[in-house]
């Protein structure tokens, strides 16, 4: 794998520390007047999630980590292991309830997915930004309150509990934003 | 092709009132305003800088990183106290706080210390900024409030340690490197010293970070340095000017073995310079300041661009 220089790093740029594939989530050079310039980068460690700060002395170099992201198509889960394949390729790869995360309740099947791949195997399942998903349980609609903005909760079928609207009917399609996990609006019968 | 400028007609007209305030300051206390060449047959002896070279008839020669050597040849001279307003040039600068061409204000008052000096920026800076109080604290207790060693007295382990605590990753033979990790101490007063829209003078520096600073010996001895820090931004950097030709002459040689060790070519001093502080430097205080920054500060402004005409152009 490429090493980088300090001065190659931007957002989104992909490097190993301490053993674990790291995203570069922001890049500030600290230059002074006078004296050594340094680099502090905010990095999001791939395997774990958590964001930590680091410096480097610029012009000091890091190898690079290969890490890519390769949109799938979401087959089916068999409990255990989640599938995913290729569409221009078929070639298909499983993974795990540890590394789909949050994103497994979002996900009914055909969806495309963006999968992060580290050294060949999945560490991260993306799911797409929207879904639509159908209600299977959630209390009585009250009709015509559309104005007070109270919310209840609501199961969907993938099991995703959402919190909607107080006159959503069960059996409704509705529209989710994954990344927040909110309700976004009523989706039409296709 | 975008052409149009990168600042509003706002903001460049506060930039030209601020430039006029400035001139002002100094017209009223008989300052002389000065103007050096940018065209040198040295490069710039600190061993972070880095100069543009360019070609004059095939011979090398070099943009100015500061207009400092030039004007200590003045003050050799006889000049009296003098200011300029120049452009300077840095190569591997830039970002939101950094262009590799930006406008520095470089002043040198005779008779001063760095405190006298601190005074002196001190008064310009509330013509620019008023209401902006000023703080002044030495670097070891600004140190202090940020929760980092001593710069002075802690050892070299001491240092390494707080610095792998706060997420510096050292190369080989560097963890303990102790100029780098006063370099980073620095860096760390400069972001957390003050709160956000507050800041003020860090003085008083180890020897290793002296620059061009006299030394008051002692245990430990002192360089008398000041840097001038706002809202997080570092916005000036002065001294006490050491006095000497060959004090001076010593500190250039330092600087070459620093570059030496890191590998990076050796530089010629400015013989000019040389000869002019073998003649005699004024006992004089002395420091540079980021104009461009300055009316950032005062306009707003989050980065450069927005208080430079055209602030991309480089790119």
């Amino acid at each position: 794998m490429a090493s980088y220089s300090t001065n190659q790093f931007k957002p989104g740029l992909k490097i190993m520390l301490d053993g674990d594939p790291c995203n570069i989530v922001e890049n500030e050079m600290v230059k002074p007047g006078k004296g050594q310039a340094f680099n502090r980068v905010k990095v999001r460690n791939l395997l774990t999630g958590r964001t930590i700060e680091r410096t480097f002395k610029s012009g000091d170099t890091v190898e690079g980590a290969d890490v890519v992201d390769m949109e799938m198509q979401y087959l089916y889960t068999d409990g255990n292991e989640w599938h995913f394949m290729n569409p221009s390729t078929f070639e298909q790869l499983q993974t795990n309830a540890q590394v789909m995360g949050e994103a497994a309740q979002w996900l009914k099947g055909q969806e495309m997915c963006s999968v992060t791949l580290f050294n060949g195997s999945p560490i991260a399942v993306t799911p797409p930004n929207f879904v639509v998903l159908r209600i299977t349980k959630t209390d009585p609609g009250v009709r015509g309150d559309t104005a007070t903005g109270g919310t209840k909760p609501a199961t969907m079928e993938t099991g995703a509990v959402v919190r909607v609207p107080l006159f959503i009917e069960e059996g409704s399609l509705l529209k989710i934003d994954t990344r927040t996990g909110e309700y976004v609006s009523r989706a039409k019968e296709e | 092709m975008d052409w149009r400028p990168t600042a509003s007609r706002a903001a460049l007209a506060r930039r030209a009132e601020i430039l006029a305030l400035i001139r002002e300051h100094f017209a009223a206390q008989g300052v002389l305003e000065v103007d050096t060449p940018l065209l040198g047959l040295a490069a710039a002896g600190d061993p972070a800088l880095s100069s543009f070279r360019v070609e004059l008839h095939g011979s090398p020669r070099y943009l100015q990183t500061s207009p400092e050597y030039a004007m200590k040849r003045l003050l050799a001279a006889g000049s009296g106290d003098v200011y300029q307003i120049c452009k300077a040039f840095r190569d591997e600068e830039d970002g939101p706080l950094h262009r590799p061409e930006f406008t520095l204000l470089e002043w040198y008052r005779l008779g001063f210390d760095h405190h006298a000096l601190m005074d002196d920026v001190a008064a310009l800076l509330a013509r620019v900024l008023p209401g902006l109080a000023l703080e002044r604290a030495t670097f070891a207790a600004l140190a202090r409030r940020c929760g980092a060693p001593d710069p002075h007295l802690a050892r070299d382990e001491e240092l390494a340690a707080w610095a792998a605590a706060l997420g510096f990753r050292a190369s080989a033979g560097e963890a303990t490197d102790r100029l780098l990790l006063l370099d980073l101490l620095l860096s760390e007063v400069v972001r957390r010293a003050w709160p956000p829209g507050q800041g003020g003078f860090v003085y008083d520096f180890p020897v290793g970070q002296a620059a061009y600073a006299r030394i008051r010996p002692g245990s430990p001895p002192i360089a008398s340095r000041f840097e001038l820090i706002v809202d997080g931004v570092e916005l000036a950097n002065g001294w006490h000017e050491l006095g000497d030709g060959a004090g001076q002459r010593a500190r250039h040689a330092a600087e070459d073995a620093v570059r030496r060790a890191r590998g990076q070519a050796p530089r010629a001093p400015d013989p000019r310079l040389l000869a002019a502080l073998d003649h005699g430097l004024p006992d004089c205080a002395g420091v540079a300041l980021g104009v461009d920054r300055l009316v950032m500060l005062a306009t707003g402004a989050r980065e450069l661009g927005a208080v430079l005409a055209f602030g991309a152009d480089w790119t």
